[in-house]
């Protein structure tokens, strides 16, 4: 029996009140093993940028439980759900989100300078970045801005960053929507290796293609989970 | 995060758009500067006032007539069938009745053209007075004599003159016994005073002086109160004896006068109280400086909330990612807190250099005279400290409280 990483219970999301209210989530009940590559899919407005913003912690459900590595996180303060973000998740947004003006190792180091629970010295905080940078392939690039990198570099980067905090899960928001299809692919060859090396995964995204490569599909629809599928064969550095 | 990491964040945020940030402390940096200036330009007024005070002798009485009590109408408070004001019959009179004084003078000066032989001097200062002088204003004879009470009695023409005027005039010969010319009468030289350069703004070694009484007749009795001396200076013999005198003079004069005692025509001065009115004057109006320059710091301060405002708007995007990786919303306040701070600190800093500078400037220029005074500096600074956090707090917090997932979305 493998160890339950996310166990969501009765999910629900409310934007607004009265006549106007919009209910994001109506009632969402899924579990996530620890070191699953979990895709989730469903056309735009089904939810599923809530639901994942929930789970990134960014945003607290309106109902209904969420535990994270055994702690139950829906109902904590601002400035603890911060604190979760820091040690527990990483994120990989759509366009990197990089901070222009610092270098790459300085953008993989931002996690780390936020980290209030066991603060590394700036010495020790350089060390991880660039190691974190060697894992994705980009330790020579470690003094290069992010103008100075190509998108598919960026991101790389951008995945640097969500890992070298160790979380015990990566969200990944459509990581490869801006990229081409070769970046894409470099992109999706990275998260197959971070998730044969253990990491769990959880990646929206609304192109089939690109679920196919995890190993279980959740199907979002008005709020609702529709299926819940395992991809037959888990492909291990697989091409789209 | 720590304070020290968030301090670089912030600097790094300054650094960011540095013509920017040198602006935005600009109204900081005259505000702090304004305001230092001012005060040193305030305190300079002082103390050259109190210089020329001081300047006119030591532990001095001054009497000057007073027609404020009493009302109007011929008189003016005075007794019945004299003229208002003080005379000389008054400077005797204190001369011989007051203890405890070095010596009783009077001055009233015109301008005139003075001639010796071939030689003519213009718009010379001309100073009538009496033999009082040179006790009351610790100033000696070189050569010859000083006027005498009989001269002023006697309305003799008879001329002191000032060293410079004698050199002026007759070089390295002798000038006593020799005769001037004032505008067109004719007076003889009886002697040369010591030099002694310009003191406060009076150039006593360009004067000349003559019996006070040679004045009222010559030069200025057709005038309005021609024949009124406008100050007695009493000279006190060391200050602790100066109230004793102040109270004596009243007696004689109120006696002189025959006036109520209630509401004497006349009115004691010391130096002490004139630098007092004067110090209290300049100080309305040190304040008032000190306030207008405080309104342009706060104007910087708003400067510096417009700005930060802006760079709250701009980095949307950045404060949402932070928030995303684990800053919580006291770590992003801190951050822009901390970044008006500096701006206004910053600012603070070249202001105080603005001041300091501007205020030597204006002293070494010659333009006016300035006295830095010590405290403005800490104070100017801890304002523009103060303005940082207060008008640094309110952007500080609409960035903390931004929602990271907005705040991700924001293009």
């Amino acid at each position: 029996m493998k160890e339950q990483l996310i166990e969501i219970t009765d999910l629900t999301k409310v934007y607004g009140s009265g006549d106007i209210a919009v209910h994001a989530l109506r009632g969402i009940s899924a579990n996530v093993e620890r070191g699953e590559f979990l895709a989730i899919m469903g056309p735009s407005g089904s939810g599923k940028s809530t639901l994942m913003n929930i789970l990134g912690c960014l945003d607290r459900p309106t109902e209904g439980a969420y535990v994270l590595d055994g702690e139950d996180v829906s109902r904590l303060s601002k400035n603890k759900l911060a604190s979760v973000r820091n040690r527990k998740i990483g994120f990989v947004f759509q366009s990197y989100n990089l901070l222009p003006r610092l270098s790459a190792a300085k953008n993989v180091m931002l996690p780390l300078l936020y980290n209030g629970h066991e603060p590394l010295p700036d010495k020790a905080c350089y060390e991880r970045a660039v190691a974190a940078l060697e894992s994705v392939g980009l330790g020579d690039r470690t003094h290069h801005r992010p103008n100075e990198l190509s998108g598919g570099q960026q991101q790389r980067v951008a995945i640097a960053r969500a890992l070298v905090n160790s979380p015990s899960i990566i969200l990944a928001d459509e990581p490869t929507g801006n990229l081409d299809t070769q970046s894409s692919e470099e992109i999706i060859d990275l998260l197959h290796q971070l998730h044969d090396q253990g990491a769990t995964i959880v990646m929206v995204t609304h192109e089939p293609g690109l679920a196919d490569h995890a190993e279980r599909v959740i199907f979002l629809r008005d709020g609702q989970i529709v299926s819940d599928r395992l991809n037959g064969v888990r492909r291990k550095g697989g091409k789209l | 995060m720590s304070l020290w990491r968030t301090f670089k964040v912030a600097w790094e945020g300054l650094t960011l758009n540095k013509a920017r940030s040198f602006l935005t402390t600009l109204g900081v940096i005259i505000g702090v500067g304004a305001v230092i200036v001012m005060m040193a330009v305030s305190a300079g007024a002082e103390a050259e006032i109190a210089d020329q005070i001081n300047a006119l002798g030591a532990n001095l009485v001054m009497v000057m007539p007073s027609f404020s009590r009493g009302g109007f109408g011929p008189g003016m408070g005075a007794g019945v069938g004299r003229p208002p004001g003080l005379t000389y019959d008054d400077i005797a009179a204190i001369a011989q009745n007051v203890t405890g004084i070095n010596g009783v003078s009077a001055e009233q000066t015109t301008n005139q053209t003075v001639k010796a032989g071939s030689t003519t001097l213009e718009d010379v200062s001309i100073v009538g007075t009496t033999a009082g002088f040179p006790d009351v204003r610790d100033y000696r004879v070189a050569e010859g004599r000083f006027l005498t009470d009989e001269d002023n009695d006697r309305v003799n023409k008879v001329v002191v003159l000032g060293h410079d005027v004698a050199q002026e005039l007759f070089g390295e010969q002798s000038a006593v016994g020799q005769s001037i010319k004032i505008a067109s009468t004719k007076f003889t030289i009886v002697g040369v005073m010591e030099e002694k350069g310009v003191v406060g703004n009076t150039d006593y070694d360009g004067r000349v002086y003559i019996p006070l009484t040679v004045v009222f007749k010559k030069f200025t009795h057709a005038r309005f109160g021609g024949e009124n001396v406008r100050t007695i200076y009493v000279s006190a013999e060391s200050k602790e004896t100066m109230e004793r005198v102040m109270s004596q003079v009243t007696t004689v004069l109120i006696r002189q006068h025959d006036v109520d005692p209630a509401s004497p025509d006349f009115s004691l001065m010391t130096q002490d109280s004139i630098i007092d009115t004067a110090a209290s004057t300049t100080e309305a109006f040190r304040d008032l400086l000190a306030w207008v320059a405080g309104v342009s710091l706060v104007v910087g301060g708003i400067g510096i909330m417009n700005i930060m405002l802006v760079s709250v708007t701009e980095r949307t995007r950045e404060i949402g990612l932070r928030q995303a990786l684990g800053a919580r919303p006291h770590d992003v306040r801190l951050q822009f807190l901390l970044e008006a701070v500096m701006l206004s600190l910053i600012g603070g800093l070249m202001g105080v250099l603005a001041g300091v500078g501007g205020s030597y400037a204006f002293n070494e220029l010659g333009t006016m005279r300035t006295e830095l005074v010590t405290e403005s500096i800490p104070l100017a600074f801890g304002a523009a400290a103060v303005i940082g956090i207060f008008f640094g707090y309110y952007p500080a917090t609409k960035a903390a409280q931004l929602d990271p997932i907005e705040a991700l979305r924001r293009e």
